[in-house]
């Protein structure tokens, strides 16, 4: 493991400058095609430019997406019925598969259990501190410090979470994790955090609402300020308690806002699967199906199984597209 | 309203208990940060015998793991430092590829009138929560195989893989969706008295884009680079996938994700290269907030 250092150093410069490189031309020769496009575009008759237009300002990100997304989506359909390398059908046998094996039905239990929690739990914490804050003098370094998680990678954040949660089985030696250490001092019987089923889970989740809790408050600390002045004069002089404003003014005003930081945190948790890889690396009765749709695809080498899994996290969010979809709908008519 | 009642209204909730249960919250979501940082600053010898709260009564600075981290590496195990470049050149195109298709794919959906229009909207909004996961197999197959149709070839095999492409390519892919939505948005809200007087001055839809729709949405443009700036910084899955495991082109969240995974114990190279990947995105965070802020709240929320 000691390798380091003893075998000669490139200098730094030489890692560098390819990558300034590359950097540089690949920006560079992105915009210098479209500053051609353009000039060119503008000094062609109206005409052309009625056509050109399309090409220029639509295609591109039409083509990206149909060939990028679409196209893929549907391919992975159809993978998720075939075989391990793709070259026979067998029907609904992945799906089966997914829902019999009790290790795929430990991830799917956990998956719901995160995509339960971590919206819940993010979303009250935050609209509680939101609450809090709301209308206080100098909030700010306070709303800063809770948002700032979300600058932080799910890997930088896994880190930083094992640190606290590290644990020390020999009791002659100091704990240097921070839960087990204040556990110890309570003079708690010691316990491996991370190995602990259902434990484990709850204490990934925790990581999660960490992050998202700040979203949460951010987003519905913007919407409680718009609520009129007026409003909560009239309540002021009703004598109305915080705890009723809360319920019968704040929350029932908000209701869209809510609504649409739930959703977000659940395909957000949904898809995430750096946490557990980097904290326990789905082992342990910790894994989701994020992370499982990995293994399957690029370790155990199986698309068949692996697309399924994939597939199955799509139908799980199909319901809040179709939500999404009406509620933008309902909008763009009231305007 | 006057300014005692707006005054009444400010104090209306700043209870000392809510004040205080705010800051302890403050507090407490800032511990676990806080204890990386510290760590980080720690000699080797003692992070691992002691907690990081002893710092404060035994004071012990070094460097020493940064300069291990940063700058240690052999031929095959590159030190961070190049890893931290490699997030550079990921993210800055990775930015800017997007968010110039997306503005000008918001100005068609905004301003041009053609047939199908709302049905294209519709579902580039729908694709903004499309999971990754759902593209990645035949994604990946597309990079390393180009696409071929009934045996027509319609993409050839590009030779790309390995290479920061890929990397690009996927990132702009699944960064337009949202940047169109919320460009969209907020170019829809341009007055269409402005648009129509730049016609009748003779404007071509070029010319348009150019002298005023530009313009006008730096700020949104501004919103939106950094919250891909921030998602791209961030990404591990692309970057694990489409970096086809070429050590030349993986970003820093591949390597700690790979330290994690080697060599857990290792707390004084996991806190220090946790913090050097987190130390960008906090100083593009704190200094830009602003317009981080304002970029999601345009997404969400609702009156």
């Amino acid at each position: 493991m000691k390798l380091t250092a003893l075998v000669p150093q490139r200098s730094l410069w030489d890692t560098v400058l390819p990558n300034l490189v590359m950097l540089g031309s690949a920006i560079a020769a992105f915009l210098g095609i479209i500053f051609l496009l353009f000039v060119l575009a503008e000094r062609s008759p109206n005409k052309i430019q009625n056509i050109l237009k399309y090409v220029v300002f639509l295609a591109p990100a039409a083509v990206l997406l149909l060939i990028g997304l679409i196209y893929p989506a549907i391919r992975t359909l159809i993978y998720s019925f075939m075989n391990d390398d793709s070259s026979k059908f067998i029907g609904f046998e992945n799906y089966v598969w997914a829902f019999t094996i009790p290790e795929i039905r430990i991830v799917l239990r956990n998956t719901l259990i995160w995509t339960i929690l971590v919206p819940v739990l993010a979303t009250g914490t935050g609209l509680a501190i939101a609450y809090m804050t709301d209308r206080m003098k100098r909030a700010a370094v306070i709303k800063s410090l809770i948002f700032m998680p979300m600058a932080i990678s799910f890997v930088g954040a896994g880190i930083i979470w094992r640190f606290v949660y590290t644990y020390e089985a020999n009791l002659k030696r100091p704990e240097i994790g921070l839960l087990s250490s204040i556990w110890r001092a309570m003079e708690w019987e010691p316990r491996n955090w991370l190995l602990e089923a259902p434990l484990n889970t709850l204490l990934l989740i925790v990581v999660m609402v960490w992050i998202q809790t700040g979203f949460a408050m951010v987003v519905l600390s913007a919407a409680m300020k718009n609520i009129p002045d007026e409003i909560i004069e009239a309540s002021l002089l009703d004598g109305t308690s915080n705890w009723r404003r809360f319920t019968k003014i704040t929350i029932p005003m908000i209701r869209a806002t809510i609504v649409v930081v739930l959703t977000t945190i659940t395909i957000g948790t949904l898809k995430v699967f750096d946490i557990v890889r980097t904290m326990t690396g789905g082992n342990f009765k910790t894994n989701v199906i994020a992370n499982e749709m990995y293994s399957q695809s690029f370790r155990q080498m199986n698309y068949g199984t692996g697309s399924a899994l994939a597939i199955i996290l799509f139908i799980a969010i199909i319901p809040i597209i179709i939500y999404n979809v009406r509620q933008l709908r309902l909008e763009r008519t009231e305007r | 309203m006057t300014i005692i009642n707006s005054k009444r209204a400010k104090n209306a909730f700043s209870s000392p208990i809510a004040s205080a249960a705010a800051v302890v919250i403050a507090i407490l979501w800032t511990i676990p940060t806080f204890g990386l940082l510290v760590s980080s600053i720690r000699p080797e010898k003692s992070i691992n015998t002691s907690g990081w709260w002893t710092f404060f009564t035994n004071p012990e600075v070094s460097l020493e793991n940064y300069e291990k981290v940063l700058f240690q590496g052999t031929l095959i195990q590159p030190p961070m430092v190049q890893y931290f470049f490699n997030s550079l050149a990921i993210t800055l195109p990775a930015v800017v590829f997007p968010i110039t298709l997306a503005v000008f794919a918001a100005y068609a959906l905004a301003w041009f009138d053609f047939k199908g229009r709302d049905f294209i909207f519709f579902t580039i909004f729908a694709l903004q929560v499309v999971p990754l996961q759902l593209t990645l197999i035949p994604l990946l197959q597309l990079f390393a195989k180009g696409l071929s149709i009934n045996g027509i070839t319609i993409i050839p095999d590009l030779g790309i893989t390995g290479t920061y492409i890929p990397i690009w390519i996927a990132h702009t892919i699944f960064g337009l969706p949202l940047a169109i939505f919320l460009l969209h948005n907020f170019l829809r809200q341009i007055p269409r008295e402005l648009i129509e007087a730049a016609k009748v001055d003779g404007a071509g839809w070029f010319i348009m884009f150019r002298a005023l729709i530009l313009p006008l949405s730096i700020p949104a443009i501004a919103s939106f680079a950094i919250f891909q700036f921030l998602w791209v910084w961030n990404d591990l899955l692309v970057g694990l996938t489409f970096g086809a495991g070429s050590k030349e082109v993986a970003p820093m969240t591949v390597r700690l994700a790979e330290m994690v995974g080697t060599r857990g114990g290792g707390w004084e190279v996991l806190t220090a290269g946790a913090f050097v990947s987190t130390v960008v995105p906090l100083i593009v965070f704190f200094a830009l907030q602003r317009y981080f802020v304002r970029g999601l709240l345009a997404g969400s929320v609702k009156g």
